[in-house]
């Protein structure tokens, strides 16, 4: 591995134990900033709209993301189309602290995802299982999200995902070693990272969770789960009090295991998003890139 | 030894490791119930300064802490943990927007620069002295930069281009760099503090 990879990885890891808040503008940045985000992902319409927008989605305009970048210290990270090499370039020339190569977007391949290792800048990617992920960090993703179902305010599809990847990694850690190698043919992932895996207990990279995150008490939950941190996407901006909502979710995935303080997060938060549930929806994201 | 690890956000796990790997006993602070446990250190691992510093204060951890180090309680601070310790943070253009406070704890007379050497792209690692002794690998992740000493009693433990990015004053230990990343073998071990 790259000394350039380990770097990308140890920026993830000083994200852990945080919550990426989706941002639109520099002023949405800035009050997810002084609400305790560790990072801000900078996109010209949150998943919610993307939805509701319909058509192609690419990336943001760099400009836009500039604007966010010159409004806060806290890392900011962009999204591009999945297998987009040029948009990742593009991104990386404005030196965006990490890139989401994400399903959220248009993919620009429906087979491929970009050759991360190709690239000094680092990468977060979306997973579903143990397959997708180790398949990601393969590719050189130094960073790991569930996917979820963005935009619904639903969470059932992150949880989903989350307990799958969980119950696969103690599947592989309980194998004997000469059973790695059906182990990875299985989960069609490279055979390094599956012993990693069996080694450690862990994926190699850290694992947030995202997608349908919109409560305090949904935040606590991935953590329980396992997560390592969490992305918010529409939650905070399309809800009625976006300050206070961010800064509690912030303070339920440092104390999640606390559940006096979180019932007085939870309190007074006005109106979460409206949200969809996640079987009414006609695009399916989390099926984008696998 | 116990050592109290601030656990609110960021790299907590590896510093709890990189205390465990020298015999300590470690527990996680992340409210003010947590401190009852008495400490024989307080650890600030690396993260987000902003989030930390918000979090301190709103979960009521910011003026016990401030108490005990300003207290004579010694301190192991890596990054983020040494922008909350500095006394001043002179990140240009700053000034006057108060959802960046100019410092927290401001316990140690340092000015610092947040993402002194730029963004992730940035980040490095080079191969240097500590406290006299050669080739420790030093990780800098978007990491400060220490602009001004403002004490004669610091003693700088680590350089880089010229500027210290490790110093000792009375009770305090911190690093521009992480310590608690380098890899195991010929890592900063004993007599750090």
């Amino acid at each position: 591995m790259s000394n350039r990879q380990e770097l990308n990885r140890n920026l993830a890891q000083m994200l852990k134990g945080g919550v990426i808040m989706d941002v639109t503008t520099p002023e949405q940045a800035k009050i997810a900033e002084a609400a305790g985000a560790c990072a801000v992902m900078a996109l010209e319409r949150i998943p919610a709209d993307i939805r509701a927008a319909g058509g192609v989605s690419r990336m943001s305009d760099p400009a836009m993301i500039k604007g966010i970048q010159n409004a806060v210290s806290i890392p900011v990270m962009a999204k591009c189309r999945i297998g987009h090499i040029a948009e990742a370039r593009i991104l990386e020339a404005i030196e965006i602290d990490y890139i989401d190569e994400s399903e959220v977007l248009s993919p620009a391949d429906d087979t491929r995802h970009i050759d991360k290792t190709k690239f000094d800048v680092p990468f977060v990617c979306g997973a579903r299982d143990l397959g997708e992920a180790l398949r990601r960090i393969g590719e050189g993703a130094t960073m790991i999200r569930t996917k979820g179902e963005p935009g619904t305010g639903d969470v059932v599809q992150a949880v989903r995902h989350m307990r799958k990847m969980q119950s696969e990694i103690r599947r592989v850690v309980s194998l004997r070693e000469d059973e790695l190698y059906e182990a990875a043919k299985e989960l069609a992932a490279p055979l390094d990272l599956v012993k990693y895996v069996h080694a450690n207990g862990k994926l190699p990279v850290v694992n947030f969770a995202a997608g349908g995150v919109a409560t305090p008490a949904d935040a606590a939950l991935m953590m329980e789960l396992g997560a390592e941190g969490v992305f918010v996407g529409s939650g905070i901006f399309k809800s009625g009090d976006p300050a206070k909502r961010a800064a509690a979710i912030v303070q339920a995935v440092t104390n999640w295991q606390d559940s006096k303080l979180l019932a007085k997060l939870s309190e007074n938060l006005g109106p979460a998003m409206v949200g969809i549930n996640a079987e009414e929806i006609e695009t399916i994201m989390e099926e984008r890139g696998k | 030894m116990k050592v109290g690890v601030l656990s609110v956000q960021g790299a907590f796990a590896e510093m709890e490791a990189y205390w465990r790997g020298k015999g300590a006993e470690v527990f996680e602070i992340r409210q003010p119930a947590d401190l009852d446990h008495g400490m024989d250190l307080l650890a600030l691992p690396g993260g987000e300064s902003t989030v930390q510093g918000k979090l301190l204060k709103d979960l009521g951890l910011f003026a016990p802490l401030k108490q005990a180090i300003d207290g004579g309680l010694p301190v192991f601070a890596t990054c983020a943990g040494l922008i909350l310790l500095a006394e001043r943070i002179d990140d240009p253009g700053r000034h006057g927007d108060e959802t960046r406070p100019e410092r927290w704890f401001g316990s140690l007379p340092v000015a610092v620069r947040r993402n002194a050497y730029g963004r992730q792209l940035g980040s490095f690692t080079t191969v240097g002295n500590f406290d006299g002794r050669s080739g420790m690998t030093m990780t800098f992740i978007r990491a400060p930069a220490i602009t001004a000493v403002l004490s004669p009693e610091i003693e700088t433990l680590s350089t880089f281009n010229g500027a210290p990015t490790a110093v000792r004053w009375r009770n305090i230990t911190a690093f521009t760099w992480h310590p608690e990343l380098a890899p195991p073998t010929g890592a900063a071990t004993a007599k750090m503090v």
